[in-house]
């Protein structure tokens, strides 16, 4: 029996078209000195938030962002049905402590790097199945939490290949909704959801080419389902390829028969940061397409000078035990389409 | 994947074959010459520092040439302890490479840091458990083959 | 005069053995730790097949400082202990020759995790 939703293979049709009614994203200070800092709704100085651990501090930049953007769609905490929330740390620990704050009913994710566009598909589908009106979408992501748990004590001194990524401090919330007073920045009308591809990938230190053949998967089948195109849209942007995965997906795409044009591309990991700023092959974490969605993107939508985007974050769902173990990096991308009324 | 002794098919292996060349192709590479050279006069200045405390031991503070040796790994700890608490070591890591962690500099460092960042988990379980995390392997293997020798050389003396 | 040829070569030995374990980094795929333990063994066999002795005596701290050096020091106490004590010196000789370096790692890094806090990377 078909699904009435289903197009294709593995695309999700959104018949209700579910609104973002508003976003924000909380970010780090090396984050508030690259160029997207104007998009950023509070730049957080102090690493540690006036917490005592980078994890709490990381909790605290989720819980900043929840708080902030349902205040921006004007409605409290008792008006939102549900919260989905993800980090990066073990056990989720930062999206738990934070949603202990909220005091809303709480689904905890992990996609990884993924997490931001897989609450969105998912909270686009509850709110367009009518089993929330208001669903929050939270993740987050933290350098000094980030590194001691998949790398080195921060006062290690060791030497970072040029291929590494730098993860991003901050976090990004945007809450979909079906109730048509509020406010519409974009809806959601596709989601593509991904599946893992693993080419066999080993290095922690290059996550960009583990997670781009993902990445060109997830883009080839949405064409496939919807019988889209590039120029349906006017940006397709990736989550935190870096620069090495980034030339790689050009490369994979152009195999394909579906030359991406770079100038329609984006990827969230190299527009965070500038060159200068020694973050070697860009940014990463969950964090990263958080805050340049619900910062940078989301103004753009505001400022009506975005139509219709491809949100493709992408996810290596390796563990420091995965690693060690010597097994190889599962990469995984999950897509949603954002259009503006028009 | 779940099958042991399953190798990739033929094509899927070429599959792998050559997307491991495309990222190899399009990964920046370290600059070779620069960390060479940058591991050569850190390494060799380190190393250098510790002769300096040998000689000041010899001739200043009428050691022997064992306890001047002592002295000279004891200072060079503790003035890595210093600047990896001070938040200077990383750097120096960072710039050097191996001229920074193959000196007994390195071995410090491995001990003081993860030691600083665990101490959020407590005095015991925290500071106590991790301070071996980076640096124990090495302390394992060096004793483990110390004792191999010892016992070669016990029975076997040469 | 003398002491200033001591510090050229512990500079040049100590420099090269560096080196060498760069070249490990940019040329493998071996991670320090990995590169640490490969040379504190080397270290311990080469000692006991008596090449490190010779470059101990040559370069000073050059051969000294470096992990290599911490393995030759494990095997020449071995060897004394069980010159001093018999078979029971294969056990106590490598820590007793290594104790000074092995305490004051231990000391000093806890005594710097008790006063500073680590902070990120600018």
């Amino acid at each position: 029996m078909m699904s009435p939703n289903r197009i294709g293979q593995s695309t999700i049709l959104l018949p209700s078209r579910p609104r973002i009614a508003a976003s924000a994203a909380i970010a780090g200070k090396k984050e508030g000195e690259g160029p997207l800092s104007s998009d950023f709704d509070a730049i957080i100085e102090d690493d540690l938030f006036g917490e005592e651990t980078w994890e709490k501090a990381e909790s605290r930049f989720q819980f900043a962002a929840a708080d902030a953007c349902i205040r921006k769609a004007g409605l409290t905490g008792k008006q939102v049905d549900i919260a989905l929330g993800g980090d990066l740390l073990n056990q989720i620990m930062a999206s738990a402590m934070a949603a202990r704050e909220l005091h809303i009913p709480f689904l905890g994710l992990y996609g990884a790097c993924s997490t931001m566009a897989e609450s969105l598909c998912i909270a686009s589908m509850l709110v367009d199945g009518g089993y929330a009106r208001n669903a929050l979408c939270t993740v987050s992501s933290h350098y000094c939490s980030a590194e001691r748990q998949y790398r080195f004590p921060l006062e290690y001194g060791c030497q970072r290949p040029p291929t590494a990524q730098w993860t991003v401090t901050g976090a990004g919330s945007a809450l979909v909704s079906s109730d048509d007073t509020l406010p519409t920045l974009c809806r959601c009308t596709h989601a593509t959801i991904g599946r893992i591809v693993d080419m066999a990938v080993k290095d922690a230190n290059n996550m960009g080419a583990a997670m781009a053949p993902a990445a060109a998967d997830t883009l080839a089948r949405h064409f496939a389902d919807t019988g889209r195109g590039y120029a349906d849209y006017d940006l397709i942007i990736t989550g935190d390829l870096g620069q090495v995965g980034h030339d790689v997906l050009l490369t994979l795409m152009q195999e394909r028969g579906l030359p991406l044009d770079a100038a329609r591309y984006m990827d969230c990991g190299l527009a965070i940061f500038d060159k200068e700023q020694d973050v070697h092959a860009g940014g990463s974490g969950c964090g990263c397409s958080a805050v340049v969605l619900n910062g940078h993107i989301m103004r753009r939508f505001r400022e009506r000078t975005l139509h219709r985007i491809l949100f493709m974050a992408t996810g290596a769902l390796l563990s420091p035990t995965s690693s060690q173990q010597g097994g190889t990096i599962p990469g995984i991308a999950h897509a949603i389409v954002l259009e503006a009324d028009a | 994947m779940f099958d042991k002794n399953a190798k990739p098919s033929p094509a899927r292996q070429q599959q792998l074959d050559r997307y491991s060349q495309l990222v190899d192709r399009l990964s920046p590479k370290s600059p070779m010459l620069q960390g060479l050279l940058r591991a050569f006069w850190v390494g060799g200045a380190i190393c250098c520092l510790g002769q300096i405390f040998i000689e000041i031991g010899l001739s200043w503070l009428n050691m022997t040439s064992t306890a001047a040796s002592t002295f000279a790994s004891t200072m060079l700890v503790f003035l890595t302890a210093l600047l990896t608490g001070i938040g200077v070591f990383d750097k120096i890591g960072q710039y050097a490479g191996a001229g920074a962690f193959v000196p007994i500099s390195g071995f410090a460092n491995a001990m003081v840091s993860p030691a600083m960042e665990f101490r959020r988990e407590g005095m015991v379980l925290g500071l106590g458990a991790k301070l071996f995390t980076i640096a124990g392997p090495v302390l394992v293997w060096g004793t483990s083959a110390s004792v191999v020798v010892g016992i070669l050389y016990a029975l076997f003396p040469w | 005069m003398n002491i200033a040829v001591n510090l050229l070569k512990a500079f040049l030995v100590g420099g090269a053995i560096c080196t060498i374990g760069e070249l490990l980094v940019l040329k493998t795929k071996l991670t320090p730790a990995r590169i640490l333990v490969g040379y504190i063994v080397a270290g311990v066999f080469l000692s006991a097949i008596g090449l490190y002795g010779p470059l101990a005596q040559f370069a000073g701290a050059g051969a000294s400082v470096p992990l290599t050096g911490f393995g030759h020091a494990l095997t020449t106490g071995v060897k004394r202990a069980v010159q001093e004590i018999g078979f029971m010196g294969a056990f106590t000789g490598g820590l007793t020759n290594t104790a000074a370096g092995i305490a004051a790692a231990v000391f000093f890094g806890s005594v710097t995790a008790l006063v500073f806090k680590p902070r990120p990377k600018e």
